[in-house]
């Protein structure tokens, strides 16, 4: 044993940047690719769709519509992130998050009930589908796979007896179409984008310097900077690129971050939070890395593996009502067809594995912008629908390989 | 009512214990005490039943009938959670450590430390650096490493720092030396005897005679499922060790007969 790496010396010793990168390298190259992969495939996808379509894609419209298209897929993705973390699949997501659309938009136009009357009971439908789901998976013990496959054609029933055959039912809730329809003013969408940066900021800042204090582990300084460099870029950049305005004609002006966004900031930040903080997250990490260490550990794994379908399906729910806000209507086949692919696809890509125990809240919203930037472009370029499927199957099919490398690659050199 | 201090009363016995897997029956009326500062070795031939006899004391197994006493008293001890409140740590043959999760959180896991709703990052990595400090656990670069980095020898000794993090009594390793290098294996045994020495009741499973009159006090043989003898260890020679572990007898030792037990 050398000397050097005795006695925690990674822990002791003050890290250096140019260090900290070599470990970053030594762990991309051992197969923990992190958001590299999302990151990359972002970076390239913009730039290839830009000198496709130089006019169209990049214009502040299209941008706003992205952002407000990524919204649903990512909230679903986010959601599908607990129940790949226990290496579980819920095939169903997509198709709940149509029924508690229709539950959500009957409500309103049939019994004409508000917002927080419908929403409360859209939420609460899909609570009881994730419950019958976890119930079945983890009491039970059918494997997820079976389970959300009969549902995936189940609701899908439901949904088509709440509407009817070739019916549509409007959406006309202000609040509700407020969501994907409507912008934040300016003053607060800047707002808003200040202080999170400044929280962000000064949480980090704080943990680095209450880890140093008392010689814990950290990262170095100059990393801990740059990444509140890179946040604080994003989210102000952001803010400012919906701020221009976008009106189709210059009578009238159509700027401002849309509601939804702060939405789905929300649900990121908190389920951040759950997952990297809390007693709980930490359960759901244990589970789906050794489920039997778990078990050993005191931890109920029954319940943990109930309740990531719980949340996947509540999460739906909200998915779900985000896009019969984008679309003004439930359709019969909402959440049907490539949604549940999009969002497996973007949870995926954003680098949370298939086979449980990695993966992070923000992969939902890296790898829902990729997939969304896919869909969007190549409905600029007017691909024909087969086209679209092809590729989107496709890129699913390379973000899976990549997870199934890397884990190999992470086998072959212990890590 | 027996007196905890006295070291002739186990830290925990077992009185007459029996489990089966269905028709199966792996363990017959099983008696075995561990005593503090003591190392107790279970010895026995592959399929005897020792990890089964310490997945029953560890709450993992459910027992079909028999008792166990803690420190005199009876108790029972039906879940992991039963088990880790009376202060018995296992650490498992196969180690249950989460690959996916670092030292700190491994040796936490199940009894994380909070601070409200927000985990106690910072307390539980000083605690567990202690922990591996003081059982002079020197392979270790970084405690926020994550466990599949480390080699078999360190995940051994991170498995081991978690039993001992938890003020645990009964400490019981299932044989903890064997996938591990020669270095390796002088290191955790003497971390074995570093914990009977502070005071823990150690079990120790091994099939290495050298391992096992190397560090234990007192040897327990299982055959077949039974106890063929439980001696000190100046009372027999390895040779007699592994009669019994073999054969179920040897001299007056052991099973009456064991034509019967087949
Ligand atoms: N969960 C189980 N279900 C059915 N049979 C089991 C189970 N666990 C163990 N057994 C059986 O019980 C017997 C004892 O197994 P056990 O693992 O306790 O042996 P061991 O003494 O630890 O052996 P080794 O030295 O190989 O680790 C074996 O015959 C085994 O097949
Ligand atoms: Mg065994």
């Amino acid at each position: 044993m050398k000397v050097a790496d005795a006695d925690f010396a990674l822990d002791r010793r003050e890290q250096t940047v140019t260090s900290a990168v070599r470990d970053y390298w030594a762990r991309v190259r051992g197969g923990e690719l992190g958001a590299l992969p999302s990151i990359f495939s972002l970076a390239s996808l913009v730039i290839l769709f830009t000198a496709l379509r130089p006019e169209t894609f990049l214009s502040e419209r299209n941008i706003a519509n992205l952002f407000v298209q990524a919204m649903s897929v990512t909230i679903l993705a986010l959601g599908l992130v607990f129940v790949l973390l226990l290496g579980e699949i819920d095939l169903s997501a997509g198709v709940t998050s149509g029924v508690c659309a229709a539950v959500m938009a009957k409500l309103m136009t049939e019994a004409g009930q508000p917002w927080y009357v419908t929403v409360p009971a859209a939420l609460l439908t899909g609570l009881v589908i994730g419950t019958c789901i976890g119930l079945l998976v983890a009491v039970v013990r059918i494997p997820s796979f079976v389970v959300t496959l009969a549902l995936f054609l189940g609701l899908q029933g439901v949904t088509l007896r709440l509407i009817g055959e070739g019916g549509t039912v409007p959406v006309r809730d202000e609040v509700i179409v407020a969501l994907a329809n409507d912008n934040m003013p300016i003053w607060l969408g800047w707002t808003l984008a200040v202080l999170c940066t400044a929280w962000f900021a000064a949480s980090q800042l704080l943990r680095w310097r209450r880890q140093r204090r008392r010689g814990l582990a950290r990262r170095p300084l100059g990393l801990v900077l740059a990444q509140i460099a890179v946040v604080g870029a994003a989210l102000l950049g952001l803010t400012f690129l919906m701020g221009l305005d976008r009106a189709p004609s210059p009578a009238i002006v159509l700027n401002g971050v849309p509601w939804g966004v702060p939405l789905v900031g929300v649900l990121v930040i908190t389920a951040t939070f759950v997952l990297n903080r809390t007693v709980y997250g930490r359960h759901v990490y244990a589970v789906g890395g050794n489920a039997e260490a778990a078990r050993r550990a005191g931890i109920h794994v029954t319940a943990i593996r109930m309740s990531v379908f719980m949340i996947a399906s509540t999460l739906a729910a909200v998915a779900g009502m985000v896009d019969a806000s984008r679309l003004n209507s439930v359709t019969p086949d909402a959440g049907a067809g490539n949604v549940l692919l999009y969002a497996v696809g973007a949870a995926v890509i954003g680098g949370t594995s298939l086979f449980g125990g990695k993966g992070r809240a923000r992969d939902a919203v890296l790898g829902g912008l990729v997939v969304t930037v896919i869909i969007n472009g190549l409905g600029l370029l007017g691909s024909p629908a087969y086209m679209q499927m092809l590729i989107t199957g496709g890129v699913l099919l390379l973000a899976a390989s990549i997870d199934a490398l890397a884990r190999r690659r992470q086998a072959a050199t212990g890590r | 009512m027996a007196d905890v201090a006295d070291e002739k009363t186990p830290v925990l016995r077992l009185a007459g214990v029996n489990k089966s897997f269905g028709a199966v029956k792996v363990l017959h009326d099983v008696d075995f005490a561990v005593y503090r500062g003591k190392v107790t070795a279970l010895v026995g031939d592959n399929g005897a039943g020792k990890s089964t006899l310490i997945k029953c004391i560890a709450g993992i197994h459910p027992i079909d009938s028999g008792q166990f006493y803690f420190e005199g008293r009876p108790v029972s001890i039906s879940t992991p959670r039963d088990a880790a409140a009376l202060g018995i740590e296992v650490v498992y043959q196969d180690l249950a450590l989460a690959d996916n999760l670092d030292i700190v959180q491994n040796m936490f896991l199940g009894r994380e430390r909070r601070r409200g709703l927000v985990l106690d990052e910072a307390s539980m990595e000083e605690s567990a650096r202690q922990t591996l400090s003081k059982l002079s656990v020197r392979t270790v670069k970084s405690v926020r490493q994550l466990v599949s980095s480390l080699s078999g020898g360190q995940r051994q000794t991170v498995a081991i720092a978690k039993a001992v993090l938890w003020e645990s009594k009964v400490v019981i390793l299932d044989e903890p030396t064997a996938a591990l290098g020669v270095a390796q294996t002088r290191q955790v045994l003497e971390l074995v005897r570093r914990l009977a020495d502070t005071g823990h009741a150690v079990v120790l499973i091994s099939h290495n005679m050298n391992d096992v009159f190397e560090v234990a006090d007192r040897i327990t043989a299982l055959y077949l499922g039974r106890v063929a003898a439980d001696v000190a260890r100046e009372e027999v020679t390895s040779t007699q060790v592994v009669e019994l572990i073999t054969a179920g007898r040897s001299g007056d030792l052991g099973l009456a007969s064991t034509a019967e037990s087949m």
